[in-house]
């Protein structure tokens, strides 16, 4: 057994004052150095490309935003203190392992390497791109309170549906394993920090500038492509989608750092006993998705290279007027679109399948099954992304394969239902608002599903491909199913990463606000679909204006629920701020051992876990853990409190 | 050993509350699968305008069919679960740690496996087989033909945007703003695009095809309806996607005839205009910007 180096051996001992906290490095700086950073790289960009570019007769020089980007991320790290570890280590200094984690309240606002600190991050981040994104989908269901174009514009419309798509799918790809991955997954596996700290908060920084980066969009013409960014239509766009392209990029290089940080962290910091039977069935959710980001990343980030090149310096990847081919494009993208779309519905199992033994108070049934079933998703998920394409006219004779593929996904995610199932048998289920919404899951989650069969038949998709029934049956997995199951996981962890407690009433009118006109919203749209209603459109026929009235009053309804969430932070969090206890849903598992919120370093010691975090109503059942006594690896030595080996 | 003792002991209750649910689901079945093919499939899109759509319609009757009875089985299992197998009171009780069951995963696995495999098949079938692609956009070198392909009326459709254009390589080349057809017999479409991806989507039809630019897109239909149809685009084109619309009609034969005839007189000097009939077309390519 090596010694284990990177554990912090040494803690912060004196707080900085509030001069030191000023000139150091924080988001104050970050904003303003990528501001800098934009301008004159952007000026430069002109000077380098202006040559390159002139051929084209767009009112934006790509080349020089793209430089002008590339400047913004440089000055928002070097603001923010990313660099000063690496430089300090190249000077031959010695370098802290803990960085920013004495500063107070101003360790939200810079690089700080405790990942209870980033987790936090994370949540504000990605509740308020939530937030902007959601705001877009008002927006165009205003839009379509009319068949034809009213006080939208059209290409203002376009725009919107594309950041709303773009925001979406970007923030929630990072949702779960940003917030909660980081959160939870060193204090389930008994570790005090995640393997990779400062990637850690490397990759909340980029997914910040992410956001703010695609937001810029609108003050460059906006973006007509929606998330797909198809080709040739994104190599003729305007300077938005030099936005959409740099953004996207961003958030790929972050999801694979993520992915790694959390595969190596779950590989090699799990505390004694903790064997690969007894890692908490949210971790292997995390696990999977992990792997599915590391693979599928690059991918997405190839293709979005390629792009930018059609787009600058006039390469022709794409355009098949001279000799490129638009179904590049398509494949790349699809080959990480479709493994994202299981980063997207991956994690909600993982957090279903964590709450469910909780609040019915029995063992998960079937853990090696429902860890296998994981595994098949996403395995599977690499074999299918030409379903997208059944229609396109690409390698149509391979349809009945990626046919019998995406069926056959049906069956681990089968699986999953089987486990929920055989939890809730004969069960004394609890009807807390974190298991209303794990139950919601499965609610949605099988409409999600069952009409995804319908996609996945071809005679069937020639009618519903492209249409408002694709629309419908993706939200239903992606919402439905993954922020249900998310919102499920905040009700569930928020006492423990706060200290408070949440409002089970004001939860619980969230919760049946929420899941009634989340129904009301998508349901009627697979109706749409069907009755020849294309995606992304803000005219459409007359017949299907009373639908699309109705959709829209729900689709309000059901922002206006999401503000019941809200109430429900501020009113606990900030307000009221009733102490929740070490373990007020009176679970098993590791992180509910500890105090709430959870101290720094997390472990007083490094626990040796006994028992998989299930053993609900196993009368003999030891604890999960020995906190107490000095952890002894098996058949090694014993390790220190402070986390070094004797 | 004692999850196995406590097993067994609930064995008893664990029959009850089986065979209550199955019969729930039976009796749910029973009432809601008849309903949803006699009284509900008939409505489901798209009717019966072509062979194609008439597969089709009968793919989503026969899907929603056999959904049904799997959303019951959830349905009934996860209501009943929540009224019968809740905790009354603020008592935390746990309940009987059962830890998995092989056989009913196995029983599991291989009833989902066995759907998947027949689902797969079935769409095979209907894809390759009785509905000669089922109306999707099959590329330039489709599998499934129709018995008598070599005699189809072939139609070119040209998406830019945003409007569709139709062009007649059997009548001289001749390109029309319109979409005719003569009823009950095989169509080719030849979909393709000169600017950015558009999707041609004749919805009555049953027809839906990708134009891409640089790819001849070929998908087969055979109207069996004088009726009229709609086209839209279904693939996101830029500023006016949503009004690449038109209507297209679906005639007799003689109807067609004249139509086309005249089509040729009219639109004769456009056509002298135009560059050879061609399955791909490629414009001026230094015209990248918008």
């Amino acid at each position: 057994m090596s010694t284990i180096e990177s554990t912090p051996t040494t803690t912060p001992t004196k707080a900085p004052t509030f001069r030191e906290q000023l000139v150091g490095f924080h988001l104050i700086w970050g904003v303003v150095l990528a501001a800098v950073g934009y301008f004159v790289c952007h000026w430069l960009g002109t000077k380098v490309g202006g040559h390159i570019d002139s051929q084209s007769a767009t009112d934006q020089d790509d080349l020089a935003v793209f430089f002008g980007f590339l400047g913004a991320t440089l000055g928002w790290l070097i603001g923010l203190g990313f660099f000063n570890y690496p430089l300090s280590r190249m000077l031959g200094r010695p370098a802290s392992l803990v960085e920013g984690e004495e500063y107070g309240v101003w360790r939200y606002f810079r690089l700080c390497t405790d990942h209870k600190v980033v987790a936090i991050q994370y949540f504000v981040a990605v509740l308020f791109f939530f937030g902007v994104g959601g705001l877009n989908a008002m927006l165009i269901r205003g839009e379509l309170t009319s068949d034809n174009a009213t006080f939208i514009p059209a290409g203002n419309y376009l725009t919107l549906v594309s950041l709303h798509g773009t925001m979406m799918l970007m923030m929630m790809s990072a949702g779960v394993l940003g917030p909660l991955g980081n959160y939870l997954v060193p204090l389930m596996i008994g570790a005090r920090r995640m393997a990779f700290p400062r990637v850690e908060s490397l990759t909340l920084w980029l997914t910040v500038l992410a956001g703010f980066v695609l937001i810029s969009a609108i003050f460059l013409g906006g973006f007509p492509t929606g998330w797909t960014g198809y080709v040739p239509l994104s190599v003729e766009a305007r300077a938005g989608m030099d936005a959409y392209l740099f953004s996207f990029a961003l958030i790929g290089i972050s999801l694979c750092l993520v992915g790694l940080n959390i595969i190596a962290t779950v590989m090699t910091m799990r505390a004694p006993g903790m064997y690969w039977n007894r890692i908490p069935v949210f971790v292997w959710g995390m696990l999977t998705t992990s792997i599915l980001a590391v693979l599928a990343a690059p991918v997405l980030f190839a293709a979005l290279y390629m792009a930018a090149l059609d787009r600058t310096v006039e390469t022709t990847f794409f355009l098949a007027s001279n000799g490129g081919s638009p179904f590049l494009w398509d494949n790349l993208f699809w080959f990480f679109g479709h493994p994202e779309v299981y980063i997207l519905a991956l994690p909600g199992f993982g957090i279903v399948l964590e709450i469910l033994p909780v609040f019915a108070r029995k063992p998960l049934w079937g853990y090696r099954v429902a860890v296998a079933g994981m595994f098949g998703v996403a395995l599977l998920s690499f074999m299918v992304w030409q379903h997208h394409l059944f229609v396109s006219g690409i390698n149509a004779n391979l349809r009945p394969f990626y046919m019998f593929t995406t069926e056959l996904i049906s069956i681990p995610t089968g699986i999953i239902f089987l486990i929920g199932m055989g939890t809730l048998w004969r069960a004394r289920i609890r009807f807390t608002v974190p298991m209303l919404f794990a139950l919601a899951f499965f609610f949605n989650f099988l409409i999600g599903g069952l009409s995804g069969v319908y996609l996945s038949d071809v005679p069937s998709d020639v009618t519903t491909h492209g249409s408002y029934f694709v629309m419908a049956h993706f939200h239903y997995t992606i919402m439905g199913g993954l922020v249900f199951a998310t919102i499920g996981g905040f009700y569930y962890w928020l006492p423990k990463i706060t200290g408070y407690k949440l409002d089970e009433t004001l939860g619980k009118i969230h919760f049946w606000m929420m899941f009634i006109f989340f129904n009301l919203t998508f349901f009627p749209l697979f109706a749409a679909g069907l009755l020849g209603m294309p995606r992304r459109v803000s005219n459409y026929n007359p017949s299907l204006h009373a639908l699309n009235v109705f959709v829209s009053i729900s689709a309000w309804c059901l922002g206006l629920s999401l503000l019941g969430l809200l109430a429900n932070i501020v009113w606990t969090q900030l307000l009221v701020r009733e102490p929740a206890g070490p373990n007020p849903w009176l679970s098993k598992s590791l992180e509910w051992q500890l105090p709430s919120p959870v101290p720094a370093y997390n472990f007083e010691r490094i626990p040796v876990i006994n028992s998989a975090p299930y053993s609900y109503g196993i009368p003999d059942a030891p604890p999960v853990a020995d906190f107490g006594k000095p952890a002894v690896l098996p058949g090694g030595p014993a390790i220190t409190p402070e986390g070094g080996v004797i | 050993m004692s999850a196995v003792g406590a097993a067994a002991n609930g064995a008893g209750a664990d029959v009850r509350h089986g065979r209550r649910i199955l019969i729930i689901w039976v009796i749910a079945n029973v009432i809601l699968v008849p309903i949803v093919i006699w009284v509900v499939g008939p409505h489901i899109p798209p009717y019966h305008a072509s062979r194609q759509s008439t597969e089709q319609h009968n793919v989503n009757v026969v899907l929603t069919a056999l959904a049904t009875p799997v959303l019951l089985m959830i349905w009934v299992y996860f209501g009943y679960s929540i009224a019968v197998f809740r905790q009354r009171g603020a008592e935390v009780v746990d309940g009987p740690p059962l830890e998995g069951d092989p056989r009913i995963q196995i029983t599991w696995l291989v009833a989902t496996t066995a759907i998947v495999l027949a689902l797969a098949v079935y769409g095979t079938v209907g894809l390759l087989g009785s509905s000669n692609g089922a109306g999707g956009g099959q590329g330039p070198t489709p599998l499934a033909k129709p018995a008598n392909a070599a005699g189809a009326l072939q139609v070119q459709v040209i998406g830019q945007q945003w409007m569709w254009t139709f062009r007649w390589p059997g009548y001289g080349g001749v390109e029309t703003p319109y979409l005719v057809l003569p009823v009950n017999r095989e169509v080719e479409f030849h979909v393709t695009s000169i600017d950015v991806a558009h999707s041609f989507w004749a919805y009555e039809l049953g027809v839906k095809a990708d134009a891409i630019p640089g790819n001849d897109n070929v998908a087969f239909v055979k109207p069996t309806q004088v009726r009229s149809f709609q086209i839209r685009c279904a693939e996101l084109c830029g500023l006016w996607h949503g009004h690449m619309n038109t209507t297209g009609r679906v005639v007799r034969q003689a109807a067609f005839n004249t139509w086309i005839a005249q089509a040729r007189v009219r639109y004769r000097g456009v056509t002298k205009q135009l560059p050879p009939y061609s399955h791909v077309y490629y414009p001026v390519p230094d015209q990248r910007a918008s």
